[in-house]
């Protein structure tokens, strides 16, 4: 092998990569949040809502989750401006990490809230709870930590699939190394580092979820 | 010069889609071949093949799909070949494949109760034997369902290979769109081609999911 590997040029440019994946992990945090609770709003309507509500999310869902990531971004990048909404490339990146996580998180939230036996949420009306506390102690909690590993994960790949954000220059860890490679042209050393990046930052997620697991649900190990 | 989205423009798409249909197909045949010896190395009884069948497919799902394609196409040149788009994009998607294929075949393979790899070895089958007519035919009927739902995944995946510059349908959208400069018309359009071609999938997923998963409960 005659190539002549030059790891100098990454790490000349460490704190540019660093800031990239700081602003794809708040990327992935925000989404995350705002994900979960779009989602969580949406099993509920998906379960008990009225029939158009219910049509209305199944939609959404189905059109999320049958089309590319890829081209949803420059849907909400380059064709909301052309509806009047001019986005910069963070925000649709925000945006696009969101409607996106929602629907599948939906899917996984509502699978969650069928697990709970009928009995429970008549127990707990018949306590005299009232039915948005019925929803919030006897339905949404035990259904969270049901599918707790399932969700954990889609939030991994959500983060993974961040990197194609970078298709539209948000700054993030992708874009970053784009960035680096068009400067020094040593395509390959940029990016099995960012690539090494991402497989720390996705098992530091995992251990993070592990732990918040453990903090939130804690209630329920000795009982499986 | 601004071109209007008209007939040509839209068959310019169609025309993109047997890209994206090819190399979902090679993928997918090459993801399922390879994947199918990652599933029986993360299930094998000797340990360092159970690690190393479970390494490869923990560093394929803890990195993002978008590397996987650029070191491949980047490493190409780092080894001395010049690599087109296509094939790179063929190989990522194929590899990327595998890991999934791999880790999903496993969870099937093990779904195959204890007893009948019992039942089988204490009838003299060896593993190759065991595997064949014992294990795999029953473990095929758990896959069917979790397959046909990652052949979406596959096809959305695809679209990938429009960053590292091959046509296929995503990439078709982003020129037509930088000739008409009609985004929200043109990228609906990719959208609605995508959903046309894995909707009736993720539905025949669920159907035989619904099917399968009814006599045995």
């Amino acid at each position: 092998m005659t190539y002549d590997f030059q790891f100098d040029a990454v790490f000349a440019s460490w704190d540019y990569l660093l800031d990239g994946a700081w602003l794809t992990v708040r990327l992935s945090f925000g989404a995350m949040a705002i994900g979960l609770a779009v989602a969580i709003v949406c099993a509920l309507g998906k379960t008990s809502g009225p029939k158009p509500v219910r049509w209305l999310i199944n939609a959404y869902i189905e059109v999320i989750r049958n089309t590319p990531f890829l081209v949803q971004i420059f849907l909400i990048f380059f064709g909301l401006p052309s509806i009047g909404l001019r986005l910069s490339p963070d925000v649709a990146a925000l945006i696009a990490m969101v409607v996106n996580v929602g629907a599948y998180a939906t899917e996984i939230i509502r699978a969650g809230i069928e697990s709970i036996h009928k009995g429970q949420i008549e127990a707990g009306l018949a306590l005299g709870l009232r039915p948005l506390q019925v929803f919030r102690y006897v339905v949404l909690k035990p259904a969270l930590r049901t599918v707790y590993p399932a969700l954990t994960s889609q939030f991994i790949l959500l983060m993974l699939s961040s990197s194609v954000v970078s298709a539209i220059s948000a700054d993030e860890l992708t874009s970053v190394a784009n960035n680096i490679q068009s400067q020094t042209f040593r395509s390959f050393e940029i990016y099995i580092v960012v690539t090494g990046i991402y497989l720390v930052l996705a098992l530091m997620f995992s251990a993070l979820f592990a732990g918040i697991y453990r903090l939130a649900f804690a209630y329920t190990v000795d009982r499986r | 010069m601004i071109r209007a989205f008209g007939y040509n423009e839209f068959l310019f798409l169609l025309s993109a889609v047997q890209w994206t249909l090819m190399l979902s197909v090679i993928a997918f045949v090459g993801g399922g071949i390879v994947g199918l010896f990652v599933a029986l190395g993360r299930t094998a009884d000797v340990k360092p093949v159970r690690w190393l069948a479970n390494g490869y497919i923990q560093i394929f799902q803890g990195t993002p799909l978008l590397m996987q394609l650029f070191l491949v196409f980047f490493g190409a040149t780092v080894i001395g070949i010049d690599m087109s788009p296509w094939v790179a994009a063929a190989v990522g998607l194929t590899l990327n494949t595998s890991a999934f294929l791999g880790e999903i075949w496993r969870g099937c393979i093990q779904s195959v109760p204890r007893g009948q790899w019992e039942a089988a070895s204490s009838l003299g089958l060896r593993y190759p034997g065991l595997m064949r007519y014992v294990i795999l035919p029953q473990a095929v009927k758990v896959a069917v369902p979790p397959t046909v739902g990652y052949l979406v995944q596959v096809i959305k995946g695809t679209s990938l290979a429009a960053i590292i510059g091959f046509v296929e349908l995503t990439r078709a959208g982003q020129i037509v769109n930088n000739a008409t400069f009609q985004p929200f018309l043109v990228f609906s359009i990719v959208a609605a081609i995508y959903f046309a071609l894995c909707w009736p999938l993720s539905l025949l997923s669920q159907r035989l999911e619904a099917r399968y998963a009814a006599p045995s409960r």
